[in-house]
């Protein structure tokens, strides 16, 4: 069976996917998802949903700051919440120690003429926070941070984009693509897809599909494991990390305590799989429980893994492809693409419509992953 | 962390007798079990209630217990009861807790004798104070010798209510009724496996020995109870029921025990990539085993109901033949000195697992088990309800993990042990497929609910 009459294909149905397919049909154009498994399958489903520009890489700052905008507007944007609350980030010192880490940034970023990342003491600390550990000196907050409900946020993506007309299909992965005219050919099993514009949005896969249209993209893997705990009574209401330590704390609207932090799993690519260390992830429980004593009896309801590529300096990878023609790459979040999801689709619109973006992604070329570019 | 040759998870028949015979030809043996005392389900507390009138009442299969705790006490094997089993990792690196502490333990094989769980069925009501079901009724009556003030309904079907009313008559209590929601028409169907199951005899008599004795005691039955609710302010007050003949009433009640048969624990197996596979009469999944027990992962073995419902003595020959493959696997037992010993072994197991084509086909769940109404909640711990399911399961075709993410039933930190089953026939009957094709949730670890502090006490590093 071929399909043909797409302006562009989407690979990939997780959020980054939607999110570009999204703007893509919203600008006017056909557009199809092809998705292996089903919609927000693995990262977009397994993250912790952090909508964060607390700490952000300076080359992310100005797109995190749009991003954070359309947070908080998400409803506009795509018809629900998404469950966003903007009840802030904050970054914890410790001890005395870890203080200079956090002023030094604060110092960097209103040297910069950023405003968003604010030092509090230990009182506001404790006003913000009243279950932390007394023992912690100080934080750096954003305040308009926050996070949201991957679920929810899958959902309403979907259904947005199908409301704007792109055509979602699951269980449709990408076997093998041929050049036919200024088309590509995508074969997907019995299925074929014909369309002039290509979006790469496969996630941890991203690379291996890369490959199939002749570009080689240096990237690595992370699988960061999650424990999601029974649910509490309201213990917190802002996502607090720590500096020194990798943990990323928070109640979801259930009531759930949602511990992350980046530990790492093990990942299969192959298998399409990931499993939880616990050795490794006792690290993350004895965090937890050392900022929030009360939460040692706390059951662990599960704990789970999400793999997604990463890349080299741990920025994404945003943009045309230097070789393929009509091949736009948009992948290797590493770790902390959630909160991104609205401003990528519209770059990739503007790169895909009109051409080019006002927006600074230069950073995020492809090139600078690719040892053969000059093959090209 | 210390390292074994068996890790035996479970301290039932099947754990014991595994125990016993890995500890026979000289492997280093580790029994967990989550329970105070060995002897599992059927043998609960069997070490101190033996000897006593309760041990009297609740009958010489009962008793027969001490002997085998006895055995297995002395067999060498470690043996740590308290201890909650939550994670294997490939290896085998078993993760356990045991007074509030977790710790590691390297296995060169593991056999899960896990045993069984009843079966859950929601219906409007199953989650008010005052229903329970009887397994956990039966648990009371062995450990506690808690017999229920007042009178109580019995509803469901198999053998285990037979047993336990019979039980619960002797230690002085009350029956108000039963209501039995085995279908019309079972005993012809089952009647044509009968002459299979003539070694199986002995438990047959044992059976109609117990509704004789309900017979005698006066306990009403009422026949092929099709639907059942609960109601009541805060608890239960009234049963509500109507039979296959439309026969229908209301009744006072303070106390409904509801059971409809076992299911194998298979929550293990499958976070452990153990293939499985769907039976149909029993409407469950079963663990692929190979004659010794072995799963598909090699050096995880399955034993006991766990491996399939089969009883307690099917439960101790499975346990021996997955110790001896253990020793074999492990400690260099010749080949033909296991086969040996295991061929009477083989033997008394087919024997005792001749009756099953029979009880299966006798109580097969009824069709109702599995179409709770629209306003049932079916996922206890989220509160999700058969209608919400069965809304969402028509948009597509998603699976149950799919629901999951788009329902939260199964998100619990039951992780699926009371909803899963139900959820898949929720889909199978929403998309018009074989239910056996829907697939289970992915069970995600920890595989019982360790707290953060247990799993922080994993953690030796410095802060």
């Amino acid at each position: 069976m071929t399909t043909s009459g797409f302006d562009v294909a989407v690979i990939g149905g997780g959020l980054h996917g939607l999110s570009a397919a999204l703007h893509l049909a919203r600008a006017g154009r056909r557009t199809v998802i092809l998705e292996r498994s089903w919609v927000g399958r693995h990262a977009s489903s397994a993250t912790a949903a952090g909508v964060r520009t607390l700490g952000r890489d300076l080359a992310e700052v100005p797109i995190s700051l749009e991003a954070m905008a359309m947070w908080h507007r998400i409803e506009a944007i795509v018809g629900d919440d998404c469950g966003f609350h903007a009840d802030g980030q904050i970054r914890v010192a410790e001890f005395d120690r870890h203080w200079p880490d956090l002023a030094e940034r604060e110092a960097r970023m209103r040297a910069l003429g950023y405003a968003h990342e604010e030092l509090i003491d230990a009182a506001e600390l404790r006003r913000l926070v009243p279950a932390l550990s007394p023992h912690c000196v100080g934080a750096l907050v954003a305040r308009r941070d926050g996070a949201a409900d991957p679920h929810r946020t899958i959902a309403a993506f979907r259904r947005a984009c199908e409301a704007a007309g792109v055509t979602v299909i699951e269980g449709c992965g990408l076997d093998a693509v041929e050049r036919q005219g200024a088309d590509w050919l995508l074969r997907c099993g019995a299925r074929r897809i014909i369309a002039p514009v290509v979006v790469n949005a496969g996630g941890a896969w991203a690379g291996k599909l890369a490959v199939l249209f002749g570009d080689e993209i240096e990237l690595g893997l992370k699988a960061s494991m999650m424990i999601v705990t029974e649910r509490l009574a309201p213990l917190l209401a802002p996502v607090v990390s720590v500096v020194g330590r990798a943990l990323s704390f928070k109640q979801s609207d259930q009531g759930t305590l949602v511990i992350g932090g980046g530990l790492q799993g093990a990942a299969d690519l192959d298998r399409q799989s990931s499993s939880v260390d616990f050795v490794t992830l006792a690290k993350g429980a004895r965090a937890a429980v050392d900022l929030f004593p009360m939460v040692g009896d706390v059951r662990i309801a599960r704990s789970w893994t999400g793999i997604e590529a990463k890349t080299r300096d741990l920025l994404p990878v945003i943009g045309a492809s230097p070789n393929a023609p009509g091949l736009f790459h948009v992948f290797g979040f590493s770790g902390h693409g959630f909160q991104l999801v609205p401003i990528v689709g519209a770059i990739l619109s503007d790169l895909i419509v009109e051409g080019g973006t006002q927006r600074q992604i230069a950073a995020f070329a492809p090139e600078r992953l690719m040892a053969n570019r000059a093959a090209a | 962390m210390s390292a074994i040759d068996l890790l035996i998870v479970g301290a039932g028949p099947a754990g014991m007798a595994a125990a016993v015979a890995a500890r026979r030809h000289g492997l280093s043996v580790l029994v967990v079990d989550d329970q105070p005392a060995p002897g599992g389900q059927i043998w609960r507390a069997v070490e101190t209630v033996a000897a006593t009138p309760r041990g009297a009442r609740l009958g010489a299969a009962y008793r027969g217990g001490a002997e085998r705790t006895a055995t297995f006490r002395a067999c060498g094997a470690s043996y740590e009861p308290g201890s909650q089993l939550w994670q294997i990792e490939p290896g085998f690196r078993a993760f356990l807790t045991r007074a509030g502490k977790a710790r590691t333990v390297t296995a060169k094989a593991i056999i899960l004798a896990t045993g069984a769980q009843e079966r859950p069925t929601p219906f409007p009501g199953w989650t008010l104070p005052g229903v329970l079901t009887v397994g956990a009724a039966q648990i009371l009556l062995k450990t506690a010798d808690t017999v229920p003030a007042q009178p109580v309904w019995i509803a469901g079907s198999g053998p285990l209510p037979l047993l336990y009313m019979t039980q619960l008559l002797a230690a002085g209590g009350k029956i108000a009724g039963f209501l039995d929601t085995t279908p019309r028409g079972r005993v012809r169907a089952a009647l044509p496996h009968l002459p299979r199951a003539v070694s199986g005899l002995g438990d047959l008599a044992k059976g109609l020995a117990w509704t004789w004795a309900l017979k005698r005691a006066g306990v009403a039955v009422i026949r092929h109870v099709t639907e059942l609710a609960a109601d009541g302010d805060g608890k239960l007050q009234t049963l509500r029921y109507r039979t296959e003949d439309g026969r229908a009433d209301a009744v006072p009640a303070e106390v409904l025990l509801v059971h409809e048969g076992v299911v194998p624990s298979i929550h293990a197996p499958l976070a452990l990539g153990c293939a499985v596979e769907w039976h149909p009469l029993q409407q469950c999944y079963v663990p692929k085993l190979d004659a010794w027990g072995e799963t598909s992962q090699a050096g995880i073995f399955v034993a006991g109901d766990g491996a399939g419902i089969g009883g307690a003595e099917a439960a101790e020959l499975r346990g021996g033949l997955a110790g001896l493959r253990a020793a074999v696997t492990v400690g260099g037992l010749a080949e033909a000195a296991a086969e040996a010993e295991a061929r009477p072994l083989r033997r008394r197991l087919a024997r005792a697992l001749a009756l099953r084509p029979f009880l299966d086909t006798l109580f097969a769940p009824r069709p109702q088990a599995f179409a709770p109404a629209d306003a049932t909640i079916v996922c206890r711990c989220e509160e999700i309800t058969a209608g919400e399911i069965r809304a969402r399961a028509a948009l597509g075709r998603p699976g149950p993990n799919q629901l999951k993410a788009f329902t939260r039933a199964g998100m619990g930190p039951c992780q699926g042990r009371q909803c899963g089953y139900t959820v898949m026939h929720l889909v199978a009957a929403a998309q018009q497929r074989p239910v056996g094709e829907v697939g289970f949730y992915r069970v995600r670890p920890p595989l019982k609910p360790v707290t953060l502090g247990e799993l922080a006490s994993l953690d030796e590093t410095a802060p």
